[in-house]
């Protein structure tokens, strides 16, 4: 991103070819792909122009000024289709940018369009898009993760420098891991989600999606911070770019949580990781095994969190205001029938779920329960973090799957074992690549960092980033 | 049998903030449909609460004239269920952890003092507005929604189960509404909906300590509809406890037009709303030193000042209570009135003429009506005069003394002129002065008035009464 800025800079190329570029790639690739849900190819190229004459008079609003960046599509955008993967929502057009939407836009980074995800972002393969699944870039039989699968494929297939993606068990990370590129769950609060279409509230996070570690960080930078319009964003510190120090390892206390590294891990997955963490204790980090025993517990707990606040959180899809409605003798019936129609079976399982764990009678069993074992989580995480600095693992417990392979939703679910945690305890964590399978497929390796610890996590993934020979096999 | 009436309420008082609960739009009354809103008061996708500080002010206030424990920690959570006129399908209020517990209200019954327990106050949001395109929800073929409503401040008060008849419920609710206007922070108007109640109502055989089974009654629009629909209730409860019949634990509504109470829902269809913790809210963390500096500006309140005017000023119950149930004169007579003494001539003056010119034109600047006042004590004119220059003030700039010389209505003085008015009248009825000197003294009155028309009312009654006396005495 440094080189693309540094071309604009000197006139060498101009936003709205660095637009057309991204676009010509869209047109070439997406057909197989399938990484957008809507390309804004006017849109993008009239913002293009207004960077390049921004830049003509010197009054560009940021270095990277003119960098198109791609928005999944449960990220509201003025004017610009948000349909969050879901047939309820195909034709919504949102009257509000995103804070999000409007810092990457004061920033001056045009938006080349809508990427896909799993339908309100209840997925990890993003088969469960109203749009059609999206395609790994290294394996076109393959998924590209989910639910951020479009925002990962894109950055992978070279269709857009860099992406905004949302996380709340695992969409930016395992998706990223997927694809080979680098993806990034800030600490909780650190980003603004207004205009986010929620998940979970407590534990949704936008985070950004690039193909170094250094634009993630980049992308990072021009969205956090607290936002006055999100009330659970307040006292977040901005970020800044840091100076990168590969010293920052020297005796840096890594800490290799034993439960992460266990049975159901594939081998050349857990090789690689270990692989990484060797190099990393070459260059003077210290490894420290260390148990995170909660983690056994992280995806029951997430599931039944998720799916409760899913199910209040969705209920306003109604057909009232906007989204598809079918018309009925009364409201009630409207309702139902809007809903039945609009929503797809993940959906409805979710929302089934979710009313069952709140309602009156199981709400102690599940809800409660659930945010009790999240509070032993939380402690535990933290206990942690009082002795080592960062935690790597496995991002994922094996490599990108094949389209049509996780038939059960449980086996679905178990892809968020590694990530979950994170949104759990509200701390940060960071995928990249760490080396790549027999069959040329990305590994994805997370370190976790404490609350609004970023900037040890990138200064740490930067160096394990260094040390990872590029693949053997690149993307299409 | 005789039974013992048990009644509760549920009170919903609309704040009188400037802006909406959790978003900045603004409240004002009578605005067109649906030009007061915006993404989160519309409950649009991704749209975020953030918690107006002034209405959390204004809840302490009430919180605290109603003699609550203020929590310095409390939580707001979701409350789900469908109706079109609820944007996000839930509404955020507070549950488990409410504002305020334990209060208490005292209120005069037949000047016995009454106090009634408060079981809790806590915020919540307003709901959209229906507009039904028939007479009624029943027979609409559409109804429309007016989202103007959508998210104004509401505190509800929840009373204990103290109070044992409909007249009590309806003096509590009126000196409910006094505290409310005295400390300003609701328009308390019922029938614009900013002061709603709902009744729970049960019966129990006189004297058991065995609560009956409770109905609650709801769409009371006015003062008079609480007490009319308790009473209609009491009636109809007796009646079927002395059959031996059972009571249903249902919600009721009150028909105004029929008089009576009408079935709505029973127990067992009373919806589970699924509450839990609002996650788009942090806990409401108030800074004890705030609360008490709230404390210290409360303002005098009804009781006190029912109190302060009867011990300072000299006043009767019944003035009292006429200058604490309108604040407006209280204020006006506290201004015109000194304490220790004798403020016969204010309070009769406010509570006799002035009270229906002032609500007729509004209220007078208090300097005038002292003013006026002082002419009168003064003797400058009469008391018959100044009713005339009171009504003169409503209609004009020019203070009373200048009035009264503008209308030339000085007090005439001259006892010359006096005398020569009387004798011209004595010597006008010859045939009625023989009447009265033939005994018949009640024409002395006939006499009098005449001569008070011959100076238009300008002189002073007791100065014509000495004169005439003097004339008549002078004739024998």
């Amino acid at each position: 991103m440094r080189q693309l800025a540094q071309l604009l800079k000197a006139g060498e190329i101009s936003s709205q070819e660095l637009v057309q570029r991204c676009l010509e790639q869209i047109s070439k690739t997406d057909g197989e792909i399938n990484a957008f849900i809507t390309v804004d190819e006017q849109g993008a190229l009239e913002q293009a122009a207004q960077s390049d004459e921004r830049r003509a008079k010197g009054q560009t609003l940021s270095p990277w000024d003119g960098i198109p960046v791609a928005i999944k599509d449960n990220i509201s955008t003025l004017g610009l289709r948000t349909t969050c993967g879901s047939r309820f929502l195909r034709n919504y057009r949102p009257v509000y940018d995103a804070t999000v939407v409007e810092r990457l836009q004061g920033a001056g980074l045009p938006i080349l369009g809508k990427t896909n995800l799993d339908e309100f972002a209840m997925g990890s393969s993003t088969e469960y898009s109203a749009f059609g699944v999206t395609k790994n870039p290294y394996d076109t039989s393959r998924v590209a993760g989910g639910s951020s699968g479009g925002s990962a494929a894109a950055v992978a297939a070279g269709q857009a420098p860099w992406a905004l993606g949302t996380d709340t068990g695992g969409s930016i990370r395992q998706p990223a891991s997927f694809c080979g590129v680098v993806g990034l769950k800030p600490t909780y609060g650190r980003v603004s989600r207004y205009g986010v279409v929620a998940l979970a509230p407590s534990l949704d996070q936008v985070g950004p999606m690039a193909r170094t570690v250094e634009d993630a960080a980049i992308l990072f930078s021009l969205i956090a911070g607290a936002d006055p319009r999100d009330a659970t964003s307040t006292g977040s510190p901005p970020f800044a770019l840091p100076r990168w120090d590969p010293e920052v390892v020297r005796g840096l206390r890594v800490g290799v949580p034993e439960e992460f590294f266990s049975s159901g891990l594939h081998a050349e997955v857990e090789g690689a990781v270990r692989r990484a963490l060797r190099r990393l204790e070459e260059q003077g980090a210290v490894l420290q095994p260390i148990s995170l025993a909660g983690n056994e517990y992280a995806i029951d707990t997430y599931l039944t969190l998720v799916t409760a606040e899913a199910s209040s959180c969705l209920a306003r899809f109604d057909g009232v205001r906007y989204g598809e409605r079918v018309p009925a003798a009364d409201s009630n019936t409207m309702f139902a029938k809007s809903r039945g129609a609009g929503f797809g079976p993940e959906v409805k399982r979710r929302i089934m779920l979710g009313t069952y764990v709140l309602s009156a009678s199981h709400y102690e069993a599940y809800y409660e329960q659930a945010q009790r074992v999240r509070t032993l989580i939380k402690l535990e995480v933290a206990r942690a973090f009082e002795q080592v600095d960062v935690l790597i693992t496995p991002t994922t417990p094996s490599t990108a799957f094949r389209i049509g392979e996780k038939r059960n939703p449980l086996e679905m679910y178990l892809s968020d074992l590694y990530t979950a945690t994170a949104n759990l305890s509200g701390v940060c964590a960071l995928s990249l690549p760490c080396g790549w399978d027999s069959q040329g497929l990305p590994i994805g390796l997370q370190i976790m960092g404490n609350h609004f610890q970023e900037e040890l996590v990138f200064q740490v993934a930067r160096v394990v980033e260094a040390s990872v020979e590029r693949g053997a096999k690149g993307a299409v | 049998m005789q039974y013992d009436v048990v009644i509760g309420l549920e009170i919903h008082v609309a704040l009188l903030t400037d802006s909406k609960f959790l978003c900045s739009c603004s409240t004002a009354f009578g605005a067109p449909p649906n030009t007061q809103c915006c993404p989160v008061c519309l409950g649009l996708p991704g749209a975020l609460p953030v918690v107006n500080e002034k209405a959390v002010e204004y809840a302490v206030k009430a919180g605290l004239a109603l003699n609550c424990q203020v929590h310095h920690f409390s939580r707001f959570d979701r409350k789900n269920y469908f109706y079109p006129d609820l944007p996000k399908a839930y509404q955020i209020t507070q549950d488990t952890y409410p504002l305020c517990t334990n209060g208490c209200l005292e209120y005069y019954v037949d000047d016995q003092l009454q106090r009634t327990a408060i079981t809790r106050l806590h915020l919540e949001e307003e709901a959209g507005k229906l507009i039904h395109s028939g007479s009624s929800i029943v027979d609409s073929e559409y109804s429309l929604v007016d989202y103007n409503r959508a998210g104004i401040p509401l505190i509800e008060i929840v009373t204990a189960p103290d109070i044992t008849s409909p007249r009590q419920a309806r003096l509590f609710l009126e000196q409910l509404r006094l505290v409310m206007r005295y400390i300003g922070v609701s328009d308390v108007k019922m029938e614009e909906g900013s002061l709603r109640c709902d009744a729970n109502i049960s019966l129990k055989p006189q004297g058991s300590p065995i609560l009956g089974t409770k109905v609650e009654i709801k769409n009371l629009n006015s003062f008079r509809a609480l007490e009319r629909a308790l009473e209609y209730e009491v009636s109809r409860q007796s009646m079927v406890l002395d059959r031996g019949g059972k009571i249903k634990q249902e919600s009721r509504t009150w028909d105004e037009r029929a008089g009576k109470t009408l079935p709505m829902r029973s127990k067992g269809d009373a919806p589970d709303y699924r509450y839990f913790p609002e996650p788009d809210l942090p806990p409401l963390l108030l800074d004890p030193l705030w609360v008490e500096q709230i404390r210290a500006s409360l303002p005098e309140l009804p009781l006190e000042r029912l109190a302060r005017l009867e011990r300072e000023y000299g006043l009767s119950r019944y003035e009292a209570t006429f200058l604490v149930n309108y604040p407006d004169f209280g204020e006006l007579f506290l201004e015109l009135a000194v304490p220790g003494g004798d403020n016969t001539a204010v309070i009769n003056l406010l509570m006799g003429e002035y009270a229906g010119l002032a609500r007729e034109h509004g209220h007078l600047e208090p300097r005038r009506i002292a003013e006026l006042l002082r002419i009168v004590d003064e003797g400058l004119i009469t008391h018959g005069q100044s009713k005339a220059v009171l009504e003169e003030l409503f209609h004009s700039v020019l203070s009373p003394r200048e009035i009264v010389r503008a209308k030339g209505w000085e007090v005439l003085r001259d006892e010359g002129q006096l005398r020569a008015a009387i004798r011209q009248v004595l010597a006008d009825h010859p045939e009625i002065l023989a009447r009265y000197r033939a005994g018949e003294e009640k024409l002395w009155g006939f006499f009098m008035g005449q001569v008070m028309r011959a100076v238009e009312g300008k002189a002073d009654p007791k100065l014509v009464n000495r004169l005439l006396t003097e004339e008549l005495g002078s004739l024998i």
